[in-house]
């Protein structure tokens, strides 16, 4: 398992990288959802890709665990339509 | 089947070689990793469908809090790259070096735990409980308690584990892999925090 290990001069630039992202978020797209977890998706990127080592792992590996992750969290979204329901307290418009 | 598929080890001469190329061990913690994104992913939709429906979802986050928020972050990246420095020291043999970046991982993840629950007891005093708070909808605390104590559940719960993992490889229980395996595990809760800061703290500040 030690041949997905990179260098630690890479290490520290993907740290610093996530460091000055979450100053980003912080103090330029406060309030701002979409902006935010943008940045937020960069970051776990970042996070999954060098500091797990996912990218250098075998692509059937990545096929294996991202799609299913992402079709999962993306069929969540179906929940706002119930969501946005409550708050005018009338279904949507047919 | 090929010879190189009849290793030694268990099931030798049976079973197949692994299509991702990674010891099983490892592949179970990315299956739990991905089955706990999907949890903390429930959640925090669940989160924004009670503040959407909600018209006084209240936003009680000052600015110390939210400085807090960002020492919290960077003490829990600062952990991952502690970490990561431990497994390279482990994987190139230096135990000591392995045991001291792992023990300062530890440390960091008890000092975000420290401010977590600093910022808890801010809140709790401000009158904000389960299902009641002084500002507006008595959903903000269960939501906000149950999502930020999960996670803090995980960091809590993966200090123990480096801990139990290197002290195990201090006496040869465990091995390097062992450690690459639950640095894993503790890169996933960082990755989590970056989710959880916009969510819940930064679409709460105070006007």
């Amino acid at each position: 398992m030690d041949s997905n290990q990179g260098s630690l001069k890479g290490d520290l630039v993907v740290y610093v990288l996530i460091l000055i992202l979450a100053c980003v978020q912080v103090f330029f797209l406060r309030g701002h959802l979409l902006a935010m977890l943008s940045v937020a998706g960069i970051q776990a990127f970042l996070a999954i890709s060098f500091f797990m080592h996912l990218g250098s792992e075998k692509a059937t590996l990545r096929l294996a665990l991202i799609p299913v992750t992402l079709f999962v969290l993306v069929m969540m979204n179906m929940i706002w339509a119930d969501s946005y329901r409550l708050m005018v307290l009338k279904p949507f418009a047919k | 089947m090929s010879e190189a598929n009849l290793s030694m080890g268990h099931g030798a001469g049976v079973m197949e070689a692994s299509p991702f190329a990674i010891p099983s061990k490892k592949l179970v913690m990315w299956l739990f990793i991905i089955s706990d994104a999907c949890t903390f992913g429930a959640m925090l939709y669940a989160y924004g469908y009670l503040k959407n429906a909600a018209a006084d979802w209240p936003h009680p986050f000052e600015s110390a809090s939210i400085m807090n928020a960002l020492l919290m972050t960077f003490i829990l990246v600062t952990s991952s790259l502690t970490i990561l420095i431990g497994v390279r020291a482990a994987k190139a043999g230096n135990k000591s070096k392995a045991m001291l970046w792992t023990f300062i991982t530890i440390v960091l993840g008890l000092a975000f735990a420290a401010l977590h629950l600093k910022e808890w007891m801010g809140l709790i005093n401000e009158g904000v409980r389960l299902f009641q708070n002084p500002w507006g909808s008595p959903m903000f605390g269960a939501s906000f308690f149950a999502i930020t104590g999960l996670h803090l559940a995980h960091v809590v719960s993966g200090a123990v584990a480096l801990l139990v993992v290197i002290l195990g490889y201090k006496r040869g229980r465990y091995n390097s892999d062992d450690l690459e395996i639950w640095s894993l595990y503790w890169h996933f809760v960082d990755l989590v925090w970056m989710f959880v800061v916009p969510m819940i703290y930064l679409m709460n500040v105070k006007a």
